[in-house]
């Protein structure tokens, strides 16, 4: 069995990326670095509105104020901000946004990647807004959900046609001054899906967005808005690659929700962005701010996260659970290989009443990875009967790895029941001699127990997804029992 | 943290006002090691909130306050010291008194009991004992981001000294009794070095009692090593005023198949803060945690627990309890560090809190750093309150609300209280959890001061 496993192990271990591929693709750059012509530049380039410039300059004077924060358990090589260029574009054509009307070599891309851009009949459940570098390429089904007054488009459509939308709900849940990434974001953001869930409208069909990073040196800034007002439901995808590079790329995107009285968002993500190859050497540093705020009663957000990919992983997909009864849930699963390293976790903010969180956190680490969940539960002094859940747990596949859990429970309230519980080990020998004694071969055993031990969490994620991440971790890891 | 708080500056101050005073009367091994400890200090300063280690706890209401400090012990305190007497007159124990920070007596410093166990002042001990002393002292208490620790280093001049010889059990617990006492606001520190060689066995307690109702300060500093083969057993007592602060560093430095356990009970206290350090340094070392508060008015407990897996195959189990009523406010800081390598590692850590009243407040941050990968780890937290249906169910037995909300919460208590192993103080803690829980503790047991 020992050869077993070290035979498996080297397989893990040299496992390709398989989206590693670069497409040439006509590009519009601006030169590298960051100051404010280059705020200004961006804006221009996307013939954005006065008080939009105004909001990226104030971002950007306030971004000079700040320092990047060092708490974290990583270890980032300093990253050079005027080494990186800011915005890149697939050189437009007329824009029609008629599919015919695409660059060719830009639909091979998503074709390689299985997105489709067209509206293709077996895919017919999702709609996907596709992002390369820094703009939205093609919303699909953009007409059929337009019949039901669903808005899904590019963030830069919605500033043109829904001003007022955006003016109310950017920076309402993530203010510009939140964090280092976060207003860094602010001010070069260029593109990322907007939606607004009309009341009482259910979606018909999975919301999506695929982020692509095709250039040399850029740094990708989207932004994603998602609001659904009363009553309303929404399933939110995202998914992400990067083609092989051995320069750290840098990903500094930010998510807000706004969920109103009675409102539901899923939101779930598969992140395979480039980890780096075996040596750590490159790989996407992946600085994401995410937040969703249950504003009305009875509102519901719910996070689902498959971390595979990125060199760094750095997030914290949180709820600000505002309104009386309202949920708030985090499922994640973060894999770690190689040197790559995760920080991430959640924060459930608890300030009406009856308001409930659960937070499921599943850690694999293997090779030199590291891998940390931190989390924050915070009762307020008014959140009566408030209730948490949190669980825990790492998986660790040979002994160089490392698990961490940093978890914070602040109660104010009398009333309030929080438990936490985590838990750190390896898969037992026991377990795999349990699957071989059966048949099963090694490498198949730890197939079926990682899946086991991620299953809580791939469940709660959309059939359309459930079967990628399930491949995701079958190629990332299967077999590396240490 | 760059720029010193006006708090550090008078501790700084302090120093280098007194250090000459302080030296002269301290035996020079001890001295070396002051400048390095000032420097340190002077780096680190009093901890703020910002420093992660001290996150919920904030130190300025007791640092920020004009104290006289206490360096110079004078005869008639020793006298007073002398006339204290335990309350539990059937714990049969060695007894020393330690008052403001010094070992008070009028006779011997250091005294041999039967078993050929030293015990006495740490001060006259490192003047007798070089070379036992110097193999120990300033060596477990390390810390890179607490200043207190360092501050005590640089200051404290004396403490308790005890020295058990290979394979000596001793029957009898060893009690320390820190008592502070002054006319005045008082600031002191002391410094208590414990030894307990290969194949030796004993328990020490330590009782911290307020005699006076004046505002105290006190940083105390304890470091133990635990030999091959040894067994040690610290319970550490506090029943203090509500203008009392006391911080406690206890360090537990353990070799190959050692057995430890610490035990930290606060009934009552301004602000207390117990950090407990345990270091597995031996394989097949066990360490036990435990810890218990009750707090209620302003009061404020913030327990630190590290327990550091050095090398293969230890155990390590932690257990802290707290119950919380009116506006005092609770932290729990707990972690567990696997090193790479130490395989075969078992850790667990249990944290439970009940709050009774919407004012009081609770913080708990349980850790677990995890580099290898043959363990087991676990940890629990929780926040709550007392389980409506055990009282239902106790109710429907014919038990009245309040009596059977006092069960379950003494029974909470309990399972920390029960792994003291001394049976006399384990009745007696029992006993003062049941009347601090009835709220007829009001008054400090064997204490003169009223804390209302």
């Amino acid at each position: 069995m020992e050869k077993d496993q070290d035979k498996i192990i080297s397989d893990v271990t040299t496992t390709e990326y398989k989206y590693g591929f670069y497409s040439d693709i006509e590009m519009d750059r601006i030169p590298k670095g960051l100051s404010e012509e280059v705020v200004r530049l961006i804006s221009a380039k996307k013939n954005e509105p006065e008080w939009l410039l105004e909001f990226r300059l104030k971002s950007y004077h306030h971004w000079l104020t700040m320092k990047m924060p060092t708490w974290p358990n990583l270890k980032i090589a300093p990253i050079n901000y005027q080494d990186i260029i800011f915005y890149a574009a697939p050189k437009e054509r007329k824009n029609t946004g008629n599919i015919d009307d695409i660059d060719p070599e830009l639909k091979k891309t998503f074709d390689k990647l299985g997105i489709p851009l067209q509206e293709q009949k077996h895919l017919a459940g999702v709609a996907v807004d596709a992002v390369i570098d820094s703009v939205s390429i093609k919303t699909t089904f953009k007409e059929t959900l337009a019949e039901m007054g669903i808005i899904f488009c590019s963030f830069s459509d919605a500033v043109k046609e829904y001003p007022d939308l955006v003016k109310r709900y950017m920076g309402s849940v993530v203010p510009y001054t939140d964090n280092f990434f976060a207003t860094l974001n602010s001010a070069v953001f260029s593109d990322g899906s907007f939606c607004y869930i009309p009341k009482g409208v259910r979606c018909p069909m999975e919301l999506s967005t695929y982020f692509r990073i095709n250039s040399a040196n850029t740094g990708q800034f989207e932004r994603t808005l998602l609001i659904a007002d009363e009553e309303a439901y929404v399933s939110y995808l995202e998914g992400c690659t990067a083609p092989s590079r051995d320069e750290n790329q840098l990903h500094a995107a930010i998510v807000e929700i706004v969920a109103e009285k009675n409102a539901e968002v899923k939101y779930s993500t598969v992140q395979n962005w480039y980890p780096g190859d075996k040596d750590g050497k490159g790989g996407v540093y992946n600085f994401v701010t995410k937040r969703g705020m249950c504003k009305g009663e009875n509102s519901k957000i719910s996070w689902t996260q498959i971390e595979t990919g990125s060199a760094i992983t750095w997030k914290y997909p949180s709820c600000i659970l505002r309104g009386d009864n309202s949920t708030g849930e985090f499922y994640s699963v973060a894999v770690t290989n190689n040197h790559q390293q995760a920080d991430t976790g959640t924060k459930m903010i608890h300030i009406g009443k009856n308001t409930k969180s659960t937070i499921v956190s599943k850690g694999i680490s293997a090779g030199r990875g590291q891998n940390s969940y931190r989390g924050l539960v915070k009762v307020l002094k008014n959140a009566t009967n408030a209730r948490n859940y949190s669980q825990c747990d790492s998986l660790l596949l040979g002994d160089k790895c490392g698990a961490h859990t940093f978890p914070y429970l602040e109660v104010d309230n009398s009333t309030a029941i929080v438990e936490h519980e985590a838990t750190t080990s390896k898969i037992g020998e026991d377990q795999i001699f349990y699957c071989n004694q059966r048949g099963i071969s090694t490498e198949d055993a730890i197939g079926l127990i990682v899946n086991g031990y991620a299953r809580e969490v791939i469940n709660k994620l959309p059939m359309e997804f459930a079967v990628e991440a399930q491949k995701l971790l079958q190629i990332s890891l299967e077999g590396s029992v240490g | 943290m760059n720029e010193k708080p006006v708090m550090t500056e008078k501790y700084l101050g302090l120093y280098k006002d007194n250090i000459d005073k302080i030296s002269g009367r301290s035996s020079p091994f001890i001295n070396t090691f002051r400048a390095d400890a000032f420097d340190k200090f002077s780096k680190l300063g009093i901890p703020s909130k910002k420093n992660e280690g001290y996150k919920y706890t904030n130190l300025s209401t007791f640092f920020d306050h004009d104290y006289e400090s206490y360096f110079m012990p004078v005869q008639a305190d020793f006298l007073k010291a002398e006339k204290f007497r335990c309350e539990v007159t059937d714990l049969d124990a060695h007894g020393i008194v330690l008052l403001n920070g010094f070992y008070p007596t009028l006779k011997e410093k250091l005294v041999q009991l039967p078993s050929g166990i030293w015990i006495g002042s740490l001060n006259e001990a490192a003047i007798r004992f070089p070379e036992i002393f110097e193999k120990h002292f300033g060596k477990y208490a390390k810390s890179e981001t607490d200043g207190l620790i360092h501050l005590n280093t640089a200051m404290a001049s004396d403490g308790v000294f005890v020295y058990v010889p290979e394979g000596v059990t001793l029957t009898r617990p060893v009690q320390v009794v820190n008592l502070v006492q002054s006319d005045y606001d008082m600031f002191n520190q002391h410094r208590n070095l414990i030894i307990a060689e290969k194949n030796s066995n004993f328990s020490i307690i330590i009782c911290d009692h307020t005699l006076s109702p004046q505002k105290f300060l006190t940083n105390a500093v304890t470091e133990v090593f635990v030999g091959e083969n040894a067994h040690f057993d610290i319970i550490r007592v506090q029943n203090e005023h509500n203008n009392a602060c006391k911080i406690t560093n206890t360090f537990i430095h353990q070799e190959r198949n050692s057995v430890t356990s610490s035990n930290n009970i606060t009934l009552h206290g301004g602000l207390i803060r117990n950090s407990t350090y345990h270091i597995l340094a031996g394989e097949g070392a066990e360490s036990y945690s435990y810890g218990l508060f009750l707090a209620d008015k302003w009061q404020h407990v913030d327990n630190f627990v590290n327990v550091d897996h050095v090398v293969p195959n230890c155990t390590s189990n932690q257990l802290f309890k707290g119950v919380l009523d009116d506006m005092s406010t609770g932290a729990f800081n707990g972690r567990i560090l696997v090193r790479p390598g130490a395989q075969g590692t078992l850790a667990y850590q249990k944290n439970n809190n009940i709050i009774l009243t919407d004012d009081a407040k609770m913080d708990t941050k349980p850790q677990l750093e995890i580099f290898a990968d043959d363990v087991k780890c676990s940890h629990g937290a929780t926040i709550g309150q007392i389980d409506e249906d055990a009282l239902f169910y106790i109710q429907s037995r014919g038990i009245n609300k309040r009596e059977a909300r006092l069960m379950l919460m003494f029974g909470f208590a309990h399972e920390v209280i029960q792994n003291i192993k001394i049976e006399p103080l384990r009745d007696r803690m029992d006993n003062l959890v049941m009347q601090r829980l009835k709220g007829e503790l009001s008054r400090c047991a064997s204490c003169m001061v009223k804390c209302g």
